[in-house]
């Protein structure tokens, strides 16, 4: 394999062939913020948060994905990038409710997002909280949309194929099939998904529930009703 | 002017007989190929009659051919077992682009529908030349009678010995199959289309890798819209000279332009480049209808932009549209006369992209909902003729914000350009 050479912020470097911009990025102690790039998973590049310009291309290119060339001119922070990461945090913190995603609150706050501009009266994600199975809770009111947890159930991790992306445009989400209730669906509960995600989306559900103010005795007597229940056993 | 070099043969010759097809001078291009003792000199033919892609990328389609036979084939052979048993032996593909979901086009309905037998010829050269074994053609689902006829003709050039085991030769072998959309605008972008041919969800995959190395299974893809491979017949058969005498010298040949809207003859009319907007639109298209004013233009489809009614002298060519901030697109013309409500066609697009958008990528998939929320804004609880000057300086500067991330930022063609066409209202003051 051999050699690749490219500028980045001016400063020449040489990495291997086949590294990402990402890659090339660190080894230069440069900071590029990432939302949806996990390193154990293939980069879906769709989060654009850490685009970068690269010179003579349209449009900025996604430094995760985008493997670098011979000759290759980056620009990790130019004005352009900026406005974009900006608005694209913007946009984020907008939709999604970012409460339990300190990480890209740090990156909002750091270029100076100001999501109050596109005003009260927005679509926001809503979703009715999923506490379908007595491990973990779905909360899909803070989902980034990220495929972290789609991909970490299947080609990249766990092979189960749980859950999957359905609808389109803002209201694509992430879903079981035919929407069954998670102990109908292939899920194994290998719980790779609840640490894949970033944003608090899913969370184990004990923790989920402390947090909201039932103890741990409470917690037991609900989840012993709940079995009663679907033991059929009434009493 | 009007000239009619790829839609010589539309209401000319039946649809469905292949005789007529061969007696008006078809096959004759694949025959020639297939009886060429060096193939080089076709696709260097096609770079040097300087052919561009007419789906609206307008991308060089000899290049693309070249670089699609220079791919060095990454992927182990045969292929891994996901692909289907039938597609792992072809080296690489030839696909058709008739997901034609532009609003405003209609021209690759009417070259399926009128001259089926062209399309395929030109797809079995490009295959021929490829080296690809089964080629797709990617139909909009909303095209029944474009689907009948092709599956006809289909049938009727392997019956024929023109699709199918040793097509002119011995060592050819080529077949086509049609795949239908379902009606997602975003399957009309060539990645999204691989990943519905392969039968995942329609969205778009990052580029590079360009098709040319990694398209549909993986494979090189020559992939072109049906417009472009209708004049790979007239090209292979009479070179680039003959192709490079119409046209002007950046744009060589004829394109087909979709006039739709407020024009009295609307339809498709096959011009040579560097004819001006004028000249289609009062002469082709029949003008306006009596006592009406030209309100603006949209060129290009949604993703295009709108042009005011002091450009409509601009020859239609892609150099002269650049000049002026414009593109060709798919060659959609959408022309508004002062009975149009501006804001009732911003909103309808901004809400096209909205519905259409795939939800991939954030700046898409979040921009294009508060695009249409911001206009919808602008509009609300105001009169039917909005002034510019009711627009609050902050709004437009989001609105303007949303719209150059989603450009530099988005996954795809859509998310670029969704703000295209809206922002040019603005910037071309059109709203009144």
């Amino acid at each position: 394999m051999s050699d690749v050479t490219l500028t980045i912020d001016g400063q020449l470097t040489i990495v291997p062939q086949g590294a990402t911009i990402l890659q090339a990025a660190r080894r230069l102690d440069k900071q590029i913020p990432t939302v949806c790039y996990h390193p154990h998973f293939t980069p879906p590049s769709l989060c654009r948060v850490c685009v970068v310009e690269v010179e003579n291309a349209r449009v900025l290119a996604p430094a995760c994905s985008r493997i670098v060339e011979n000759g290759m001119r980056v620009q990790t922070d130019s004005a352009r990038v900026q406005r974009a990461r900006k608005g694209l945090l913007e946009m984020l913190d907008s939709a999604v409710d970012l409460s339990d995603a300190p990480e890209i609150q740090a990156y909002a706050n750091a270029y100076g997002a100001e999501p109050a501009r596109y005003g009260a009266q927005i679509k926001r994600r809503a979703f009715p909280l999923f506490d379908d199975n007595p491990f973990y809770i779905r909360d899909y009111t803070k989902c980034i949309m990220c495929w972290r947890c789609v991909q970490a159930c299947g080609e990249d991790a766990q092979y189960t194929f749980a859950i999957h992306r359905a609808g389109r445009g803002f209201d694509a989400h992430i879903a079981t099939f035919e929407n069954v209730p998670l102990p109908e669906s292939t899920c194994v509960y290998c719980g790779n998904c609840v640490q894949a995600c970033p944003s608090g989306a899913l969370k184990p559900r004990r923790e989920y529930w402390l947090e909201h103010g039932l103890d741990l005795k409470e917690l037991a007597r609900v989840s012993q009703l709940e079995r009663r229940e679907k033991s059929g056993d009434a009493k | 002017m009007e000239l009619k070099l790829i839609t010589a043969n539309l209401g000319k010759i039946n649809p469905s007989s292949i005789d007529d097809y061969l007696a008006h001078g078809g096959y004759r291009a694949l025959q020639r190929v297939c009886d060429a003792t060096e193939t080089v000199s076709f696709t260097h033919d096609l770079k040097a009659a300087g052919l561009v892609g007419r789906g609206g990328a307008a991308f060089s389609t000899g290049l693309k051919r070249e670089m699609a036979i220079r791919a060095e084939p990454t992927h182990p052979y045969p292929a891994p077992e996901w692909i289907p048993e039938r597609y792992r032996y072809s080296s690489s593909f030839v696909v058709c682009n008739a997901d034609e979901s532009e609003p405003g086009t209609f021209k690759d309905r009417l070259l399926l529908e009128g001259d089926p037998f062209c399309i395929i010829e030109a797809m079995t050269i490009t295959a021929f030349l490829a080296c690809a074994t089964v080629g797709f053609i990617y139909l909009r689902g909303e095209y029944p009678l474009a689907y009948e006829r092709l599956t006809h003709a289909l049938r009727v050039a392997r019956e024929r010995g023109y699709l199918g085991k040793r097509i002119l030769r011995d060592d050819f072998a080529f077949d086509i199959e049609i795949r239908r959309g379902a009606g997602a605008y975003i399957c009309g972008e060539e990645t999204a289309l691989f990943e519905s041919i392969e039968g995942k969800r329609g969205e778009p995959r990052a580029k590079p890798p360009f098709p040319t190395d990694k398209g549909l299974f993986q494979r090189p893809t020559i992939i072109n819209n049906v417009e472009t491979f209708a004049n790979i017949p007239f090209i292979t058969l009479e070179g680039a000279q003959a192709y490079r005498r119409y046209g002007t010298k950046q744009s060589p040949g004829t394109r087909i332009v979709c006039v739709s809207g407020a024009a009295q003859k609307p339809g498709a009319y096959e011009i040579e480049m560097g004819t001006p907007l004028r000249y289609v639109i009062e002469e082709l298209a029949g003008g306006l209808k009596p006592e009406r004013t030209l309100q603006a233009i949209l060129i290009g489809g949604a993703a295009g932009v709108f042009l005011k009614p002091d450009e409509i002298d601009v020859p239609l060519a892609f150099e002269s549209l650049d000049a002026i901030g414009a593109t060709f697109g798919s060659g959609a013309i959408v022309v508004l006369d002062d009975t149009a409500k501006m804001w009732g066609v911003l909103l309808r697009l901004a809400r096209f992209f909205r519905n259409e958008s795939c939800g991939k990528c954030l700046p898409c998939q979040i921009g294009t909902q508060r695009q249409l929320e911001i206009l919808e804004r602008m509009t609300q609880g105001r009169s039917r003729k909005l002034e510019q000057t009711d627009i609050s300086p902050e709004e437009l500067r989001l609105l303007r914000d949303t719209g150059a991330v989603m450009r530099d930022a988005s996954l795809c063609g859509l998310g670029q350009t969704a703000s295209n066409a809206i922002l040019s209202a603005f910037d071309k003051k059109l709203i009144l």
